[in-house]
C-alpha cells in the first residue's frame, strides 16, 4: 500500500474521533434547542464551568474561597480532602441540575412566547454570567483535569498496524475512550428519547406546546429536564476536553466548532448532530493533511466555517434538518 | 360526588350525577368580557352540547373547563370537589381530555406515538425501571399499547398507525386527535368543534364515532359545535350561549322552541 493512503487512513480515524467530540457539543445544543426552540449559546460555557466544577469538587476546593477571603479577611482555600472521580462527577451533576432549574426559574419562564432572537441573548446574558461564576467560584486559573482515562498512545494499535503497514498508527488512548463513550451517551439519549415517558413528554414539547398540555405535560417541568441533561452532555464534554487539553477558558470556545456540525446538520436532529460531527472531524483533519500542504496549512481553523457556508447555499436546512415548506 | 339521581333522556338513557359543575363563571380579556356570570353542570355519561353564533364564547367556556383560561370570578367543581385554579397539564392529570378547535397534534410523530401520549397522565412507574424495561415499566408499556390499539382499531385508523399525522388529511386528523384523548380514558371528554370544516360523510362519521364512545366506553363528552342538525341529533342536553351570556339551557327539544334561542339565531327585527 502507498505510503500516502496509510497516512490518510491514520488521518481518517483521527479525524473521526475528534468528529465524535464535536457531535457531543453539538448535541447539546440539538436537545435545547428541539424542546424549547432556544438557541443556547452558553452550551460551551457550560461545557467549562461543569468541568471547573468537576475539578474543585474533587480538588476539595471551597467555592468562592476567593471572595470569602477577600471580605472576611480570613485564608480559607481547601475542605482538605480528595474525592474519587464518580463521587465528583455525581456531585457536579446536582450542581449542573440546581443550575438548569435556577436558568428556567429565573430566566426563561419570564421569556415564554418570546421571540428567538430574545431569546438568545438571553444566553448571551447566560453565557457571560456563568463564566464570570465559575471563575469566582473555583478561580480562573488553568486546572487539570484527572478523572483516571487513560491516556497516551494506544500500544496494541500501534503494534498490530505497524505488522500489518510496517507503519504504528498514532492514535490516543483518551480519543478512543471519549468515542466510546460519546457512542453510548449517544445511544442512551436515543432510547430516552424514544421508550421513556419522560423521553415521550420531551418528543411531545418539541413539537407542539399546546397539544403537551392537553395531554397533561407540564412545560416548565420538561425544560427544566432538558437543561439539566445539556448540563449532562456538556459535563462529558467538559472532562474529555478539559483533561484533554486542561480546564481553561477556551474550552467554552469549543461551543463554536459546534457550529458548522449544527448547519450541516440541521439544528433539529440528534442523528444530524452525530453525523454532520464526524463529517466535520474527517473533513478538516483530511483536508489539512491533503490540501494544507499545498497552501500553508493551519487549514483547521476555517475549514469547517467554509463547508458549513458551502451547504448553507446549497441546502439551508441542514443534511438531515426538516424541509421547509411553506404553504401559501 | 354528587349524588342526586339524574334523568333519563329522550332515547332512554339513564344519565348519572353531575361530573363538572360551573358556577356563575365571568371572564374578562381586558374590557372584553367575554363570558357573563353562567352556571351549568355536566352530569356522568350524557353528551353535553354549548352552541351558540359566532363569538358567543363558547371556545372560551371550554378553556375555562380545560384550564387553558382562569376566569375572573365563580367556581369550578370537579366531581363534587371545589376545582382550584389549575394549570392546562394539571387539569388533563385529572382525567379532562379535549380536542382543539384547529388542531394540536404533534405532526413530527406517528398515529401510534401520538395516541400514546395520551397514556402519559396515566403512567407512573420509576425512570430507572423504564430505563431498563423491566417489571411495572414493562407491563405498564404492554397496557398502554394495549389501550391504544383498542381505541385505534374502535376508530378504524388502524391503517395508518404508523403514518406520520404531518401526512394526514384534515378528517382523518380531527379524528386522531379524538383517539388520543381517548386514550388518556378520560372522565370528562372535551371536543371543541369536532366537526369543523368537514364534509357532510365526514360530519357523519365523525357524529357516530362520539355516539359510539359515549355508548361503548359510557365517556362523559361536552363539544362544541356549529351545526344545529348535528347538535341536535347527538346531545342529550344543550346550553345556548350568545354575547357571553347563557340564553338556553335543556334537552334538544326544549332548545327548539325556546324563543330566546330563536331569536339569536335567526335574529329580531327591531322596528
Amino acid at each position: 500500500m502507498p505510503d500516502q493512503l496509510i497516512y490518510a487512513i491514520e488521518v481518517f480515524l483521527n479525524g473521526l474521533m475528534a468528529g465524535v467530540l464535536y457531535a457531543l457539543v453539538a448535541l447539546g445544543f440539538v436537545l435545547i434547542y428541539k424542546a424549547s426552540g432556544i438557541f443556547n449559546y452558553a452550551q460551551g460555557v457550560m461545557a467549562l464551568f461543569a468541568a471547573m466544577t468537576l475539578v474543585g469538587v474533587m480538588e476539595g476546593q471551597i467555592p468562592f474561597a476567593h471572595l470569602i477571603n477577600a471580605i472576611l479577611g480570613t485564608e480559607i482555600h481547601h475542605f482538605g480532602w480528595h474525592l474519587p472521580a464518580l463521587l465528583g462527577i455525581l456531585l457536579t451533576m446536582i450542581v449542573m441540575i440546581i443550575l438548569a432549574w435556577l436558568v428556567q426559574r429565573i430566566i426563561f419562564k419570564h421569556l415564554v412566547g418570546q421571540e428567538p432572537i430574545i431569546l438568545f441573548m438571553a444566553t448571551i446574558g447566560l453565557a457571560y454570567f456563568m463564566e464570570g461564576l465559575g471563575d469566582m467560584m473555583w478561580g480562573a486559573n488553568i486546572k487539570k483535569l484527572d478523572v483516571g482515562l487513560p491516556q497516551g498512545i494506544n500500544l496494541w494499535i500501534d503494534e498490530t498496524t505497524y505488522n500489518i503497514f510496517d507503519y504504528g498508527f498514532f492514535i490516543d488512548n483518551l480519543d478512543i475512550v471519549a468515542s466510546i463513550i460519546a457512542a453510548i451517551l449517544v445511544g442512551v439519549l436515543v432510547m430516552f428519547a424514544q421508550y421513556t415517558k419522560e423521553g415521550r413528554a420531551m418528543r411531545a414539547v418539541a413539537d407542539d406546546h399546546q397539544a403537551a398540555l392537553s395531554v397533561g405535560v407540564s412545560l416548565n417541568f420538561i425544560w427544566i429536564m432538558v437543561w439539566s441533561v445539556a448540563g449532562f452532555v456538556a459535563l462529558v464534554a467538559g472532562i474529555m476536553w478539559g483533561t484533554k487539553s486542561g480546564v481553561q477558558f477556551s474550552l467554552s470556545l469549543i461551543a463554536l466548532k459546534a457550529l458548522p456540525v449544527l448547519m450541516l446538520g440541521g439544528f433539529t436532529s440528534i442523528p444530524g448532530a452525530i453525523i454532520g460531527g464526524l463529517i466535520i472531524g474527517v473533513g478538516e483533519k483530511l483536508f489539512e493533511f491533503l490540501v494544507g500542504p499545498l497552501i500553508g496549512g493551519a487549514t483547521e481553523n476555517w475549514f469547517a466555517y467554509v463547508l458549513a457556508l458551502l451547504l448553507l447555499v446549497f441546502r439551508p436546512q441542514g443534511l438531515f434538518g426538516e424541509k421547509i415548506i411553506e404553504r401559501v | 360526588m354528587n349524588t342526586d339521581d339524574g334523568y333519563i333522556t329522550e332515547d332512554g338513557r339513564k344519565i348519572g350525577g353531575v361530573v363538572m359543575e360551573m358556577k356563575n363563571i365571568t371572564l374578562r380579556f381586558g374590557g372584553v368580557t367575554a363570558i357573563q356570570d353562567i352556571t351549568f353542570d355536566i352530569r356522568e355519561g350524557e353528551i353535553r352540547a354549548i352552541i351558540g353564533p359566532n363569538g358567543a364564547g363558547k371556545s372560551s367556556m371550554l378553556n375555562v373547563v380545560s384550564g387553558f383560561y382562569v376566569p375572573q370570578e365563580g367556581e369550578v367543581f370537579f366531581r363534587g370537589e371545589k376545582r382550584p385554579p389549575l394549570k392546562p397539564f394539571e387539569v388533563a392529570r385529572q382525567g379532562i381530555a379535549r380536542t382543539f378547535q384547529n388542531i394540536a397534534l404533534f405532526e413530527g410523530m406517528s398515529v401510534l406515538d401520538n395516541v400514546m401520549t395520551g397514556r402519559l397522565t396515566q403512567m407512573n412507574s420509576g425512570f430507572i425501571s423504564q430505563a431498563l424495561w423491566r417489571g411495572k415499566a414493562e407491563r405498564e408499556e404492554i397496557e398502554n399499547r394495549e389501550i391504544c390499539e383498542r381505541v385505534i382499531d374502535f376508530l378504524e385508523i388502524q391503517p395508518i398507525r404508523k403514518t406520520p399525522v404531518s401526512r394526514l388529511p384534515y378528517g382523518l386528523k380531527k379524528r386522531v386527535e379524538l383517539a388520543r384523548a381517548l386514550a388518556s380514558e378520560p372522565k370528562l371528554l372535551l371536543l371543541d368543534e369536532p366537526m369543523a370544516g368537514m364534509n357532510v360523510e365526514e360530519k357523519e362519521d365523525m357524529s357516530r364515532f362520539i355516539l359510539d364512545v359515549n355508548d361503548e366506553f359510557g365517556t362523559t363528552i361536552a363539544l362544541i359545535e356549529h351545526d344545529m342538525g348535528v347538535v341536535m341529533d347527538l346531545s342529550d342536553r344543550v346550553v345556548v350561549m350568545d354575547y357571553g351570556k347563557k340564553i338556553g339551557d335543556g334537552t334538544p327539544s326544549d332548545i327548539r322552541n325556546n324563543q330566546a334561542v330563536i331569536d339569536a339565531y335567526l335574529g329580531v327585527s327591531h322596528d
